[in-house]
């Protein structure tokens, strides 16, 4: 009896010290890099033993979470710009990079075939141009037959970190764009249909006959759906994928800004032209100094240990020269006493 | 409720009064405490509502104060110039719930007469339960059947037959015309009214089983056909329950969600009064753009869209009552 006694409470001694000893962080924030994100921290939580719990609750609530300081860290597929950083004391670093693609549902036409240029992707999604048998089409793919059917344009419905970085390029590339729609995550859609996540635009897109959309690599990969080329920056034809999309990411100006990069339409051969990088928010001045290590530890071991889990969800990781830049802007997070809560090994 | 039991007890002889007093008594307690409890849930809704409006009222006032009443019919809805307006989403709101009523009305008018007056009695029991289990299906079950299999065969065949027939009328024309996607108003109406078909025909049924058999019988008697019969005596028996059960279709019509966001097409810009065009909802511009809104005017203009949807509801239960007491009161002129 006094043994059996013993064990108990030996047991739930230990299992105490268990759950003092294992970290619990919390972050909330984007949808588009959820997946990647929880499979690191699974795989962290076995490695290690503690636990990162993500809530992808869409970018805005990442950051009025971060911001109200009721999570360890936010995630936003929106870079905040120096000023919004300052005014509520955070930080950002990116996390991992992915590309979007347009998707068609054109009669005949298979992956990769169809040429897009900048100036044509706005002018359709501005409305402009109607028809896929358009001159402005049909000259630049000679090669093709383009059937006289009407273009059916498909956007994202719900707010989102995608619509975002689709806008901001098509704002880049086109004043028209510019001018009458702008960036963000949500806009008033000129034309087009409204569908509810990555899996709504595909669903009009691989349903509506003669139908344009923008989607997230991945799910094009995975719906095995037809994307077509995109003229970049460089006049080139680069092929959408994880070398096009690093190629973007290596061509950006990381050093300035506070990684407020957007990275669409970079420069050079390689680069896909729209390529965006999501991003962790955390306070820099922190009350609880072992629950910010803890992130910063995390996220460590995913740079270094995640690339491939990166690769077999369609994500890319980041390039090491910009982990090297991560790495510095980490001794800005510091405990209440101004000790950086980083140190690098 | 007291008063009687006391008087029942009242009589009782002496010797047993001193054994009664207590449980009595405490049924007294028991009593004050169920009423007292009661009161409170019933108190709990009001609060609740009341703070719903007030969290709702709070919550839109600053888009209250940049727009104005003009917030109403402002066309506009545009989150990167921060100009917002509830126009094109209470339209979609409007004409979804009309579309999916007129649709659903007759149908379940048609579903309940068969099953109180036309079905033999074997089959009443499993039929009544089938349409009753749709009611028990998620709304997003509906949306995504509504996008994978509804549309497609929609835009395939529905909609060319409906512009080739009713488009040619020349004044409701116009209401089938365009490039047939399967998404739009028309979608969304339909699959809301397949979603309220089970509410307004159960309810629609219940009441009519209620109609007192002698009513029936006799007017059966004097010679009337079956239609007669519900036309003239079991619909005016239990139109309160009828009106009733259509208000309850329309409630969730208003304020259905996920299906409607699946099949609307979530346009918010007006391209003309074609129920093929695709429009957005109040309900539905909230799902998909809640989570996403960061600017204040942003969150606070789809919060104001909340508080009209709350009006609307309001407006709609309104004149259902206003209905019904003016029926009642022809009622009292006739007889």
């Amino acid at each position: 009896m006094k043994n059996v006694k013993w064990l108990a409470s030996s047991l739930i001694a230990v299992s105490l010290s268990v759950s003092v000893q294992a970290a619990e962080v919390t972050g909330a924030g984007a949808t588009f890099p959820a997946p990647i994100y929880a499979k690191w921290a699974d795989a962290y939580n076995k490695a290690t033993g503690n636990k990162i719990n993500y809530q992808a609750i869409g970018s805005g609530g990442g950051i009025k979470q971060i911001t109200a300081k009721t999570v360890d860290f936010g995630a936003s597929d929106m870079p905040l710009s120096p000023a919004d950083l300052e005014k509520n004391g955070l930080v950002q670093f990116p996390a991992v990079i992915g590309g979007e693609v347009l998707v068609i549902n054109v009669t005949g036409i298979k992956p990769g075939e169809l040429r897009l240029t900048p100036e044509l992707l706005a002018d359709i999604y501005l409305g402009k141009v109607t028809k896929w048998n358009d001159k402005a089409i049909t000259e630049l793919n000679p090669k093709l037959t383009l059937p006289d059917q009407a273009i059916a344009v498909v956007r994202r419905a719900d707010g989102s970190g995608t619509t975002f970085i689709f806008t901001n390029y098509l704002s880049k590339v086109s004043p028209e764009w510019k001018q009458k729609v702008g960036e963000g995550t949500a806009v008033q859609w000129p034309v087009g249909l409204g569908g509810k996540g990555n899996e709504g635009v595909s669903a009009f897109v691989q349903r509506i006959a003669g139908s344009i959309g923008y989607v997230e690599y991945a799910y094009a990969l995975q719906n095995k759906m037809t994307w077509t080329l995109l003229r970049n920056a460089d006049g080139q034809w680069p092929t959408p994928g994880d070398v096009s999309f690093k190629e973007a990411a290596a061509h950006a100006d990381w050093n300035k800004s506070a990684f407020a990069e957007i990275l669409t339409n970079e420069p050079g051969k390689d680069s896909w032209p729209i390529t965006g990088a999501t991003f962790i928010l955390m306070h820099k001045s922190q009350e609880k100094p072992a629950q910010a290590a803890e992130v910063l530890k995390f996220f460590d071991w995913s740079f270094k240990n995640g690339g491939k889990m990166a690769d077999e969800l369609d994500y890319v990781p980041l390039p090491d020269s910009l982990v090297k830049l991560i790495h510095t802007s980490w001794t800005q997070i510091k405990d209440t006493a101004g000790t950086p809560v980083w140190n690098a090994k | 409720m007291s008063p009687p039991t006391h008087a029942a007890v009242a009589p009782a002889p002496s010797e047993t009064a001193g054994t009664q007093t207590q449980p009595r008594g405490s049924r007294r307690v028991g009593d004050l405490l169920f009423f007292n409890l009661t009161r409170a849930f019933a108190g709990l809704t009001l609060l609740m509502l009341a703070g719903i409006i007030v969290s709702l009222f709070i919550g839109a006032w600053p888009a209250l104060k940049q727009f104005g009443i003009a917030f109403l019919w402002s066309g506009d809805w545009n989150p990167p110039k921060e100009r917002f307006g509830a126009l094109i989403p209470i339209y979609g709101t409007l004409a979804t719930s009309l579309v999916a009523l007129c649709v659903a009305v007759p149908t379940s008018f048609g579903i309940a007469l068969f099953l109180t007056e036309l079905s033999p009695p074997w089959l009443r029991r499993p039929l009544g339960t089938a349409i009753e289990l749709l009611a028990a299906i998620p709304s997003i079950v509906y949306g995504m059947w509504g996008l994978l299999y509804f549309a497609p065969i929609f835009s395939q065949y529905v909609q060319p037959f409906l512009a080739a027939t009713l488009g040619k009328i020349p004044v409701i024309g116009g209401l089938f015309d365009g490039p047939p996607l399967g998404i739009g108003i028309l979608a969304a109406g339909l699959i809301l009214a397949i979603m309220i078909i089970p509410f307004i025909a159960s309810v629609m049924r219940d009441v009519f089983t209620v109609t007192p058999t002698m009513l029936k019988e006799s007017a059966y008697g004097l010679g009337c056909t079956t239609w007669e019969v519900v036309w003239n005596v079991v619909l005016p028996y239990t139109k309160a329950g009828v009106i009733g059960g259509i208000m309850l279709g329309l409630g969730r019509a208003l304020g259905e969600t996920m299906a409607v966001t699946f099949l609307i097409g979530n346009m918010n810009v007006f391209n003309g009064f074609s129920l093929f065009l695709p429009g957005n909802s109040i309900a539905s511009a909230l799902a998909n753009e809640f989570a996403e809104a960061e600017s204040e005017l942003y969150t606070s203009s789809l919060i104001e869209l909340g508080l009209i949807l709350f009006v609307i509801t309001f407006i709609v239960l309104s004149l259902s009552k206003l209905l019904l007491l003016r029926l009642s009161k022809q009622e009292g002129t006739k007889t």
